[in-house]
């Protein structure tokens, strides 16, 4: 137990104490002092009927003189006790509540309920220190797939924040200090269902210690941790934190990839889309011209090295370059975006595209707007700091919005769903923007008009026993094999392999041809009903003799497989 | 010499030794049994369960569930007393007072496990 339950404990002694010590005395006074009953005879009062009397007489409820009227001598006593008993029991009272309403005391209340909650949990979890606008963003992430987390964060009022918050799982959350190892122990950093801990603060060092306490109790759970400075970042490399990210960089990247790699972007969006429907079709970026960056920081430098090319020309606005640092192979003009001046002087009205890149929302919004004002044409990208703003970008009509915090919440939510599909993308930012072109038509035929699935399959006795025993035994069994219908096996599913992760190599598209080994991971996209159907061919040994040699045999399965002719 | 030891020892001896008082007698014979003496031993008992709140030391826990085990006992002998003296027609029979005798010495031997801790403990303090 925590020391403060005990001192409240200690605290209670006199408070209860009181009370007795002067129950005690009324009662011995009522049952010694002589009494009348109602016909004038002697009588005493019982300890039942003083202890009565007493328990209303001390909290002023006042029934009156039961059982029989008092004596003078009674009354003289009563009298004594009123005073007596009343004042203890309303101090009594009062110190008890106030005792229950101690702030530490709460607290520790409030700590035990939150430990209790999450040794509980029956489901694997991801432990998320840190609940700003990265933080929100990745619960409702994770929450939204299903996947459990637990919450920590220094403030209070975020606590109470995620609490409103219309989840679909439940997530206990505590305000504390991540940095103490006991708050994360609570937190359940040593539950054996703990699948990683998420270090999202805005403190570097405050990742740090929370990446250094994750690694050193409970080393074989992932660590992914927020950096902002690159020295930090080499600190938590340095022991084995798993996935370290530069917001600014992500950021950048990201919205990078937008600009040059439009049909790539579309198939990271579809892929990663909840409700597995095409993203609407966007007006493609120019792809040369003059562009203008708006803003120089940390964002602006990290987004104009992923940009530089040499088909575009670059226009960097920055009100204070001394600070931030002056841009190499790109022209300057100093001052602030939100002029008309300013934007002239970057001769907005022959630039194709603009970045309205600043860490202030308002500055933005104002940038975009002069900017619009010059140049009706302009391709417009939005930088969307708070996430309350969004409906203020959306009139005003950016090409691209992009928030830095579900930008990095996103990344992270599908790099601990999916980490195969974060593969993938990384796999296909390595190719052109045709060859995704390519690979969105294919889908889109496949699919027609149902939404996309995306799933994991690992070829493991858990999920595919039927298979995983078969090629343990030499089968040959190939990807286009398992891609036949076990109800029919001359029909196709309509589902593809995206990505296939062999013995820790990653291959893009493998061919059809590809022989299916133990342990290989295969990332799969295809209409909803084909994980089901495919899900009979890796468990039932029987779907796998039928798919692999058109055999089938007599028992439960061959009904099954041919329920179409029974039922 | 600590003072919060010394209230705590004078209340949980006399807790065992009116309980004591109590429980000697015929089991069924009225006469020996005085209610004035239970209500005393129920007072010093809830005075003494009071006491040991919030104790940290080690036999603190062992200490507090006793207390609380026989303030259980001599809760129910009060409530059998009252029952049967003000509720039942039939009043107190021996039988009665059997059962009320019983429960509190229940609470006595709740009681002497009390004190022995009381006494180890001060004897390993002590060493």
């Amino acid at each position: 137990m925590k020391p403060v339950v005990f001192l409240v404990l200690r605290r209670m002694r006199a408070p209860l104490l009181a009370p007795i010590a002067a129950y005690a005395i009324a009662v011995v006074g009522l049952v010694l002092i002589p009494g009348q009953d109602a016909n004038g005879e002697p009588w005493r009062m019982t300890i039942f009927h003083a202890l009565y009397f007493v328990s209303f007489m001390s909290t002023t409820i006042g029934f009156g003189e039961i059982p029989y009227a008092f004596t003078n001598a009674q009354r003289l006593w009563v009298l004594f006790c009123i005073f007596l008993t009343v004042s203890v029991w309303l101090y009594a009272i009062g110190k008890l509540i106030a005792l229950l309403q101690d702030k530490t005391f709460q607290r520790a209340l409030a700590e035990r309920r939150f430990a209790t909650l999450v040794r509980r949990l029956s489901d694997p979890f991801y432990l998320v220190c840190g609940y700003g606008e990265t933080g929100s963003a990745l619960v409702q992430a994770l929450t939204d797939r299903h996947q459990r987390a637990v919450v920590i964060d220094i403030k209070p009022e975020r606590i109470a924040l995620l609490q409103l918050e219309n989840l679909r799982e439940f997530v206990p959350a505590l305000a504390a200090d991540a940095r103490q190892p006991h708050r994360l122990l609570d937190a359940g950093l040593s539950h054996p269902l703990c699948a990683g801990a998420v270090a999202l603060t805005n403190v570097n060092a405050t990742n740090l210690k929370i990446a250094i306490t994750a690694k050193l109790l409970h080393p074989r759970i992932k660590v992914i941790c927020r950096a902002d400075s690159r020295a930090i970042e080499a600190n938590m490399a340095s022991f084995g934190t798993d996935h370290i990210f530069d917001p600014f960089e992500t950021f950048a990247l990201s919205l990078a990839t937008r600009i040059h790699s439009p049909q790539l972007t579309r198939l990271y969006q579809w892929l990663t889309s909840r409700s597995g429907m095409p993203p609407a079709a966007t007006r493609p970026p120019p792809a040369e011209g003059r562009w203008i960056l708006c803003g120089y920081g940390r964002f602006g430098r990290a987004l104009h090295k992923h940009l530089a090319d040499p088909s575009r020309e670059f226009i960097v606005i920055e009100a204070q370059p001394d600070r931030t640092g002056r841009p190499t192979g790109a022209k300057l003009v100093t001052g602030p975006g939100t002029e008309a001046d300013t934007l002239e002087q970057a001769s907005v009205c022959d630039a194709v595209g603009l970045v309205a890149g600043t860490d202030d929302d308002a500055n933005n919004l104002s940038i975009i707007m002069t900017a619009r004002e010059l140049n009706r044409d302009l391709f417009v990208v939005a930088r969307e700091n708070q996430s309350e703003n969004h409906g203020l970008f959306f009139a005003v009509e950016a090409d691209i919005i992009m928030h830095p915090s579900t930008v990095l919440a996103e990344r992270i939510a599908e790099l601990l769903g999916t980490p195969l599909l974060t593969e993938f993308c990384h796999q296909a930012s390595h190719q052109d923007d045709d060859w995704a072109g390519r690979l969105l038509q294919c889908l889109e035929a496949m699919v027609s008009d149902q939404p996309l699935a995306v799933w994991e399959t690992r070829i493991e006795a858990e999920q595919a026993p039927a298979v995983a025993t078969a090629v343990e035994t030499g089968t040959h069994l190939d990807l286009a094999t398992l891609n036949r219908n076990p109800r029919d096996r001359e029909d196709r599913l309509p589902c593809l392999v995206l990505l296939r992760l062999h013995g820790g190599e990653p291959q893009l598209l493998p061919d059809a041809g590809q022989a299916v080994q133990r342990g290989d991971q295969l990332l799969m996209c295809g209409q909803p009903w084909v994980r089901q159907r495919l899900a009979w061919t890796l468990q039932d040994p029987h779907a796998l003799a039928y798919v692999l040699t058109g055999e089938t045999r007599d028992g439960f399965w061959h009904l099954a497989a041919n329920g179409r002719r029974f039922g | 010499m600590n003072p919060e030891k010394v209230a705590f020892g004078f209340f949980i001896v006399p807790a065992l030794t009116l309980n004591f008082g109590f429980f000697i007698g015929d089991i069924d014979n009225p006469d020996h049994h005085h209610v004035s003496e239970l209500f005393a031993v129920i007072i010093v008992n809830l005075i003494a369960t009071v006491i040991k709140f919030g104790d940290r030391s080690p036999t603190g826990a062992v200490l507090l569930a006793t207390s609380l085990v026989a303030m259980l006992q001599l809760i129910a002998a009060a409530l059998v007393w009252t029952y049967a003296v003000h509720i039942s027609d039939t009043g107190m029979t021996p039988s009665t007072m059997a059962s009320i005798v019983s429960l509190a010495g229940g609470a006595m031997i709740a009681n002497v496990v009390s004190v022995v801790l009381l006494v180890i403990e001060t004897v390993m303090l002590r060493r």
